[in-house]
């Protein structure tokens, strides 16, 4: 018999969380991954596996989990995903591996992510087996960002026997995983193991460097660098472009989940970076770095935090779990609400109006367009606004980059498969490439990039 | 780690640092600034880059002691110690072109950051004139090299202690009434001296180039933190900027959103203090 539902990971409560910067959920115990691994009916065609943008073969370590041996599930992991205890926390499985898994058709799909994630974490505990590295090659690359496809793309490419230094200009490498994903979803911790497994393999990662700033991808060509990868990610946050939008209080997502997380404002004063936040905080915007954005806001002492979306709940783009643990955690939902102005006093903002919405007929997204209601107009009061409505492509490289081909929307044009720029010899993945998306598809790009790029030194 | 190479005090509580930083001063031009982290639990801020030297690979910054970070940064870190992080160069770097007559208005601590854009608009062959001003003739400072970059320097102190009595906008009003053609000017300095000096320019029709020093983190264009009003258009003073039209420029949003953390300032700041008498005894 098949449990009809998926083995329950133990969560921190949520009148507990909220109080503190810990990860929410806190994985299984062997017992339970062994009981979600009997589920999988080991499909002789698993179409998880496509489902995967990274084609883990996923009926085959789960098989080695039901088998006990977690070691041989994590090679077999390893040899597709650099970085499972990564992506086992924040891919979108019920859109990717899940969404596709044969036992959802009755069911509850299998767990792939918690099993994922069982494993990565199972490999901290013990002895990691570290890839080998082919003999050196005698060529350099250069990967800009440390995000998750520069970082993909550089572990790759040392692999294969090729000096790679990464340039970073945070301090921090990690990208968006360590800026804007926050500590209780995916602790700094194992971004950092990843990333202290990488210089291991012998990758240099230089930080505190701006490419069109410190150096230009010109010059690192013309000098030791035979090839280039950009992963410099959708950094550029957005606006809205209503009135009173740069009062005080008024926050980008990326600046409010930066303080935060990268500057780890939530412990200041023993940390120098401040953050505001008022007794009310609203959120617009319906994505995960909204779901942050709020979730973060209760953690640093809102007593409410609001959603404000324009769309309904069906459309709301982030992952099924962040919803609902966002609800759990008490984050409110103003759906089918629209900004229109913000208002304040001494410069800081005190209240937002806003206008409701219905749904009309399907847009280019294929999801229904918001059509304002007539003198529907009402005020929420709030001290605090986020901002989290989309990001842009980061602009530094692209300002600093004659030549290079970029879309209408600014972002630079590469060929999907081999990630190959119009200029000789650079190449681009991620965010960067194809604007907003995920963690696992800007791994997947990093990867093909990397393989591009072997193909071209070696030719 | 960036090793400072060099300390020394220029005025009260403003110091000049050389730190060794060989990539950002190879690169860095005119106008364009840092963002240094002392530590581990260090906020991020922004300083101009004053000079540079490659031989040395030093970069030169002025700062300020006004809070938390500069401070401990005067008390804490002497030659030979690291400051943790130094990005740069960012910024646009100034338009440096051959205009004709420029004037170069520097205030308080924005008088270091003025330094070389006067500089590169003499060696550009304009003919610069320089007015720079403090409380007093105790708080003025980098009087020497100015005059050295300047064709011509005019001084002005609040209580006359040093050069003319007066603000350096009533200096600039006054060469500007005097008929001569100007080109240019450059006003860097505290937001409300720079509001002063656009104003004073506005009606004269002669462009005026200020450098915003909004609340940055990155640097680099990824927060908006930095966001000012120019043109009625949204722009991020780290990476459309610092420098913009004066004349363009929405001052008081930029004051009230400078003033945003002034209570978490201060209490960190208290914090500091209280642990660290030193900073106490130098208060004297
Ligand atoms: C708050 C938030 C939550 C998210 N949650 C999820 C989630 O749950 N699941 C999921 O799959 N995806 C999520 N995403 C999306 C996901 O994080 C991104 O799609 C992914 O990180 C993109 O990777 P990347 O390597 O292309 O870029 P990034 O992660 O953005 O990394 C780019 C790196 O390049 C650096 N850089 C930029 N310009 C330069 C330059 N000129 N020189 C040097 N370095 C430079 C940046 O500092 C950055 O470190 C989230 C995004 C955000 C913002
Ligand atoms: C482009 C730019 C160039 C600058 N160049 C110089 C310089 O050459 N020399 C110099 O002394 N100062 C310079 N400043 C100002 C300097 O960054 C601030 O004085 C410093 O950040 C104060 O930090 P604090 O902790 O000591 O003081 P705090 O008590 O934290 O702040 C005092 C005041 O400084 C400003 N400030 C605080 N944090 C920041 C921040 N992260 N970014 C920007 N401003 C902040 C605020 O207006 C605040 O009210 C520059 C600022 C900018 C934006
Ligand atoms: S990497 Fe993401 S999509 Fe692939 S199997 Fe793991 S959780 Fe699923
Ligand atoms: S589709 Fe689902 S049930 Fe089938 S092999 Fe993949 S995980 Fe197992
Ligand atoms: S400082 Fe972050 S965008 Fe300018």
């Amino acid at each position: 018999m098949i449990a009809r539902e998926q083995t329950p990971m133990r969560q921190q409560d949520p009148a507990v969380r909220v109080g503190n910067f810990d990860e929410v959920p806190l994985g299984y115990s062997e017992d339970e991954a062994i009981a979600e691994a009997e589920r999988c009916l080991q499909c002789p065609e698993a179409p998880c596996i496509a489902g995967c943008p990274v084609r883990i073969d996923i009926p085959r370590f789960i098989a080695r989990v039901k088998e006990r041996d977690i070691a041989a599930a994590v090679a077999t992991i390893r040899e597709a995903n650099a970085l499972p205890a990564v992506c086992g926390r924040v891919c979108p499985q019920e859109t990717q591996c899940q969404g596709v898994c044969t036992l959802g058709k009755r069911f509850e799909p299998v767990a792939i992510g918690r099993l994922e994630r069982f494993c990565a974490d199972w490999e901290e505990q013990h002895e990691a087996v570290s890839p080998s590295v082919a003999p050196d090659s005698g060529h350099c690359v250069a990967v800009i960002g440390a995000g998750p496809a520069g970082l993909t793309a550089a572990g790759e490419l040392r692999r294969r026997g090729h000096a790679v230094t990464v340039f970073e200009l945070l301090h921090a490498a990690g990208g968006v995983l360590v800026y804007g994903i926050p500590e209780f979803r995916l602790p700094k911790a194992i971004v950092k193991r990843e990333v202290d497994a990488l210089r291991a393999l012998g990758v240099e990662i230089k930080v505190n460097q701006v490419i069109g700033r410190t150096h230009t991808i010109r010059e690192l060509l013309d000098g030791q660098f035979d090839a280039a990868f950009i992963g410099t990610g959708a950094g550029l946050p957005r606006f809205l472009g209503v009135p009173g939008e740069h009062l005080g209080g008024v926050y980008s997502a990326n600046e409010f989940l930066t303080r935060t997380n990268l500057m780890r404002a939530y412990r200041f004063p023993e940390t120098d970076t401040p953050i505001r936040v008022g007794e009310r905080v609203v959120t617009v915007g319906g994505g995960n770095v909204a779901m942050d954005a709020a979730r973060t806001a209760l953690r640093l002492g809102a007593r409410e935090s609001t959603i404000v979306y324009r769309r309904s709940e069906a459309e709301l783009p982030a992952r099924a779990e962040e919803v609902e643990h966002a609800k759990e955690e008490g984050v409110q939902f103003r759906l089918l609400t629209q900004p229109i102005r913000f208002s304040g006093e001494n410069g800081t903002i005190h209240e937002m109006e806003c206008l409701r919405m219905e749904l009309g007929e399907p847009d280019g997204s294929g999801r229904r367009r918001p059509i304002p209601l007539e003198g529907s107009e009402f005020t929420l009061r709030a001290e605090t606004a986020i901002i989290a409505v989309g990001n842009g492509p980061h602009p530094l490289i692209l300002r600093s980059t004659d030549g290079l081909d970029v879309d209408r929307r600014g972002n630079i044009v590469a060929d999907a498969e081999t990630g190959a720029t119009n200029l000789p010899g650079v190449y681009a993945g991620g965010d960067i490439v194809t604007g907003a998306a995920t963690v696992i598809e800007a791994m997947g790009a990093g990867k093909r990039a990397a393989e591009a790029i072997d193909r071209l030194l070696q030719a | 780690m960036y090793r400072i190479l060099s300390k020394e005090t220029v005025g009260p509580a403003i110091r000049e640092y050389i730190v060794e930083a060989p990539e950002v001063a190879r690169a860095a031009r005119p106008g364009q600034f840092l963002v240094i982290r002392l530590h581990e639990d260090g906020e991020r801020i922004p300083l101009t880059i004053v000079d540079t030297d490659d031989a040395t690979g030093g970069i030169t910054v002025v700062v300020q002691e006004v809070g938390k970070t500069t401070l401990e940064m005067g008390d804490r870190f002497g030659v030979g110690d690291g400051i943790l992080d130094v990005v740069g160069p960012l910024g646009e770097a100034s338009e440096i072109e051959r205009f004709g007559t420029v004037i170069c208005v520097g205030g308080g601590v924005g008088i270091a950051p003025l330094f070389p854009i006067a500089r590169a608009l003499r060696e550009a062959g304009n003919r610069v004139i320089g007015i720079i001003g403090a409380r007093s003739q105790e708080h003025l400072f980098y009087e020497e090299p100015m005059r050295n970059a300047c064709d011509e320097l005019h001084v002005m102190t609040d209580d006359g202690s040093a050069g003319d009595r007066g603000f350096v906008s009533d200096k600039l009003r006054e060469i500007l009434e005097s008929g001569l053609s100007v080109d240019r000017v450059w006003a860097i300095g505290p937001a409300i001296m720079m509001k002063v000096c656009a104003e004073t320019t506005r009606p004269f029709g002669v462009k005026t180039i200020v450098s915003i020093n909004s609340v940055m983190i990155d640097g680099t264009g990824m927060c908006g933190g930095c966001r000012v009003e120019v043109a009625g258009a949204a722009k991020f003073a780290c990476v459309d900027g610092p420098e913009f039209d004066a004349h363009e420029v929405n001052f008081d949003l930029l004051m009230s959103r400078q003033a945003l953390y002034c209570e978490d300032e201060a209490c960190s700041l208290e914090r500091y203090k209280m642990r660290n008498p030193v900073g106490e005894e130098r208060d004297q």
